[in-house]
């Protein structure tokens, strides 16, 4: 293993326990995903045929906005309690602490939204044959907002109120992931090509994993100077 | 103390200036640490003890002037001399409450580069009995035990201290001095922030306005 392997497992192993530690946060998302999904019938009305045609769109919505419960905390605890100035004294550097840590942020909430997003989306109304494709659209779509999130949950550090700072920060970013998977799940249900919108969704998420660490780990460094 | 070409072997503070918010700290502070010193940092409440530390630690940009490290070859990145060879000890102690002694412990001495001297560090501050509990049920003596472990768990050669000795006990305080000079012994480099004298002989570097 290389030299910095070792540390970054660690930290990777250290982020997981603390995801599904005490705080529940992924069962947290996930309940308000499931409270949303039951919201929607009720406001929209029981017409099958109408949720059915707003099912994806409203399963990538609410996607994006459960995403952002756990978000606040991705750094504020670590901000909070000094852990952050020690992490930025090992060897690998913030901008790798940041990249773990999203990654980590997308397996413990990303993923299981990503399971609970086909059954939501199934029981609105959507066919089952969409399963799959709203499995790896939201998949995906959970990676770019855990690392785009995470430049707004390290902008919004020292902050009063930051839950709200990171919402209005990172909820514009957000637009391309819930246009394109939601895109790519709607293009599959009419029969339209539905392969660009995902290649797409790729590309921003990519694009979110190779540049995000930087930001975040430059407005880390501001937040604690 | 390792000895390889990246090492601390020097710090050296050049006419540093810090300011907070407005406010100017101190002015003008020349000093150099060398390998097998210490220094006991003094000054009143506020005089810029802490925020000393955290500059030299990389964490606060100061208003004028420069922090250098030197190796056995000359000057090193900064970079990478802080995140290979400074130890923080601040009164945040980074460790999370909901998770145990030995996972907090095990955690931070892998990712400040530790290769298995746990043990010795369990066993110099008498952590023996602690490891299996939550660090909410640990007292802020116990907490700070748990913090000063990882000096020693993971080998580095320059030791920032802020007030290592104010939570803890008469034979922890003993203990944390014998491990001091030890380290001191090996080449090592301390920079403590005291307001009681530490228990052995160490130069003394007063900040404040009048520095």
């Amino acid at each position: 293993m290389s030299a910095s392997g070792r540390p970054m497992n660690a930290l990777f192993r250290r982020e997981m326990s603390l995801a599904f530690g005490r705080g529940g946060g992924p069962l947290l998302a996930c309940g308000f995903y499931a409270g949303v999904a039951v919201l929607l019938p009720l406001a929209e009305g029981p017409d099958p045929a109408r949720l059915a045609a707003v099912a994806p769109g409203a399963a990538f919505a609410t996607l994006a906005l459960a995403s952002l419960l756990s978000l606040e905390r991705l750094f504020e605890r670590d901000y909070e309690d000094g852990a952050l100035d020690l992490l930025s004294l090992g060897t690998p550097g913030l901008t790798v602490v940041a990249a773990v840590k999203c990654f980590a942020q997308w397996l413990a909430t990303g993923a299981p939204l990503a399971v609970a997003a086909p059954l939501v989306a199934i029981a609105l109304g959507a066919a089952p044959t969409l399963a799959p494709l709203i499995f790896l659209a939201s998949l995906l779509a959970g990676l770019g907002f855990s690392f785009i999130g995470g430049i707004g949950a390290a902008l919004s550090l020292g902050t009063r109120r930051g839950g709200v700072l990171v919402a209005v920060i990172v909820l514009p970013l957000f637009t391309p992931l819930v246009v394109f998977g939601a895109g790519a799940v709607d293009a599959f249900a009419n029969g339209l090509e539905w392969a660009p919108a995902l290649a797409l969704l790729g590309a921003y998420c990519l694009g979110a994993c190779a540049l995000a660490p930087f930001a975040m780990s430059a407005a880390c460094r501001n937040a604690m100077g | 103390m390792t000895d390889n070409a990246s090492s601390i072997q020097r710090l050296c503070l050049d006419q540093l200036s810090l300011e907070r918010g407005q406010r100017r700290l101190f002015s003008d502070l020349t000093e150099t640490l060398s390998s097998g010193e210490a220094i006991s940092l003094t000054g009143a409440n506020g005089a810029g003890k802490t925020s000393l530390l955290r500059a030299i630690a990389g964490l606060l940009t100061p208003a004028s002037g420069q922090v250098r490290f030197e190796g056995p070859d000359g000057a090193l990145d900064a970079e990478t001399a802080r995140a290979e060879g400074l130890h923080l000890l601040a009164h945040l102690d980074g460790l999370k409450t909901s998770r145990t002694a030995g996972e907090e412990l095990d955690f931070w001495a892998r990712w400040l580069g530790g290769t298995g001297q746990i043990d010795q560090a369990v066993e110099a501050f008498n952590l023996k009995p602690l490891l299996a509990l939550d660090v909410r049920k640990l007292s802020a003596g116990q907490r700070r035990r748990l913090a000063l472990a990882r000096l020693l768990a993971a080998p580095r050669p320059l030791w920032l201290l802020d007030e290592p000795m104010a939570p803890l006990d008469t034979s922890t305080r003993r203990k944390l001095a014998e491990v001091m000079q030890a380290h001191l012994h090996d080449g090592g480099m301390i920079l403590a922030a005291v307001h009681d004298p530490l228990p052995f002989p160490t130069r003394s570097l007063h900040v404040g306005a009048a520095a």
